[in-house]
């Protein structure tokens, strides 16, 4: 890559910052250039992020229709999922799956929710509710 | 204290050139990055992140902070923590007595990050150089300026769960890193990156990694499920260009490291490969780019392409790693 060729498209996941990347200078040399963001990094980081987005919309959907719990919803809103809530928890996967019932997690004792909290960086406040 | 911040193209050779730029051995990115052999390719199906395979362009996390030591008669010294608490207390006691502190942290937690890269990946370095009353004062190589950091939320991104957990560790150069032999460590290190590239016994590692990426991604069903294929073949790009600047990244970074090779040793064989070096890494960007189209559906989605694409790659980084093996005999 030239230096002349590095991307300074703007790419909106930097939000505004620019990276580092080592093109060639007309001695050819390379060095250290700032780029302000390629087109490609911001569609395959929209995509991420899009669908993740899509599993928090979904779940929000489903806990205002009554058939989840706020559980899930800020699971996949903080771009996780059961594996990595099982982990930073340290409760066992089919725990989690069954928190989801609404009638389950309406009846969660105060010691789970909190580490719930805990680990999700919410206060029980937050974690019993979705934005509507 | 008086810190020196230099912009970076990846978090951990970043980190360990502006560390030991402040201990006095004015060591550039690429330099720390080829010394430790950090370059490689691995395919790794059976981990995954949101249920899709990890791929990766470098070697692991802490490669780079362990392959350093050895060419550099150095020592870092790493210090995990059971709690916040301990944790954030040392680091105090460690800034307190004038030494930078290289950290492992989690982006999902670190709020000056741009959104929609906060991701729950777990190993990115960053380097504190002191304390303002609630704020750390971190130097995040990926980012242009110094930053500031609420200490609640540092304490969260070192002490976060999950894959690659970094337990609060902390890591600091014992000792003054001094300039090392270069016509002994330099061949060593090329050496090592070519044994990794083509003789890793596992097919998932090196140019063989590439190739069993290459088949994975021929498989791909582009009719039934497109919006899981294009997710897989998405996530392959995302690793290249964004978890630490990546593949084509990476091997401009590589790249780099030749030339100053040839100008220490005075070998322009060495100039000569980073030229073909920096094609390859042009071709990563093609790839990268005709996988973005069809993720858009401006080309499209044909995986068989894009399996033709890596197995091309992988057949030019095969005879490139072959080449650099023989200008080192």
């Amino acid at each position: 890559m030239r230096e002349s060729d590095v991307p300074q498209e703007g790419n909106r996941t930097l939000d505004g910052h620019r990276k580092t990347v080592f093109a060639r200078g007309a001695d050819g040399r390379l060095k250290a250039v700032a780029s302000a963001g390629w087109e490609v990094e911001e569609i395959v980081t929209r995509q991420a992020v899009e669908d993740l987005e899509r599993l928090a919309d979904d779940a929000r959907r489903r806990v205002l229709a009554g058939q989840t719990s706020p559980l899930e919803y800020h699971m996949h809103r903080l771009r996780m999922d059961v594996p990595l809530l099982a982990q930073v928890t340290g409760l066992w996967q089919w725990r989690i799956r069954r928190h989801f019932r609404p009638a389950v997690f309406a009846r969660l004792s105060p010691a789970l929710l909190a580490r719930y909290g805990e680990a999700m960086g919410l206060t029980v406040a937050a974690l019993q509710r979705v934005d509507a | 204290m008086s810190f020196e911040h230099r912009h970076a193209s990846h978090c951990e050779s970043g980190v360990v050139a502006n560390m030991l730029r402040h201990h006095g051995l004015d060591l550039s990115e690429p330099m720390a990055f080829g010394l430790s052999s950090a370059l490689s390719f691995a395919y790794l199906p059976i981990i995954r992140i949101n249920g899709l395979p990890l791929v990766a362009y470098r070697m692991p996390p802490r490669f780079i902070l362990k392959g350093i030591q050895q060419p550099l008669g150095l020592k870092m010294r790493f210090e995990t923590f059971r709690t916040p608490d301990s944790g954030e207390r040392r680091l105090d006691e460690l800034l307190a007595a004038g030494r930078v502190v290289g950290l492992q942290t989690s982006v999902f937690w670190l709020p000056y990050m741009p959104p929609d890269l906060r991701f729950h990946f777990n190993a990115h370095n960053v380097l504190a150089y002191g304390r303002d009353g609630d704020d750390y004062l971190l130097s995040d190589p990926v980012a242009e300026e110094t930053v500031r950091c609420a200490a609640a939320d540092l304490a969260r991104a070192r002490f976060a769960r999950g894959a690659l957990a970094p337990k609060g560790l902390l890591y600091y150069p014992l000792g003054t890193p001094r300039e090392p032999a270069w016509e002994s460590v330099l061949p060593k290190a090329m050496r090592k990156t070519t044994r990794i590239m083509l003789d890793t016994p596992l097919p998932i590692i090196g140019v063989r990694g590439i190739r069993r990426l290459a088949a994975a991604v021929g498989r791909l069903d582009a009719s039934r499920d497109a919006a899981r294929s294009k997710l897989f073949i998405g996530q392959v790009v995302r690793m290249q260009e964004e978890i630490g600047t990546g593949g084509g990244g990476f091997r401009f970074i590589y790249a780099a490291f030749l030339q100053e090779c040839a100008a220490r040793l005075n070998r322009p064989v060495f100039d000569e490969l980073a030229d073909r070096l920096i094609d390859i890494g042009d071709e990563w960007r093609e790839f990268a780019l005709a996988t973005a189209r069809m993720i858009r559906d401006r080309d499209p989605l044909e995986p068989p392409r894009l399996a033709g694409l890596l197995n091309a790659l992988a057949e030019r980084e095969k005879s490139f790693f072959g080449d650099l093996r023989r200008a080192l005999r």
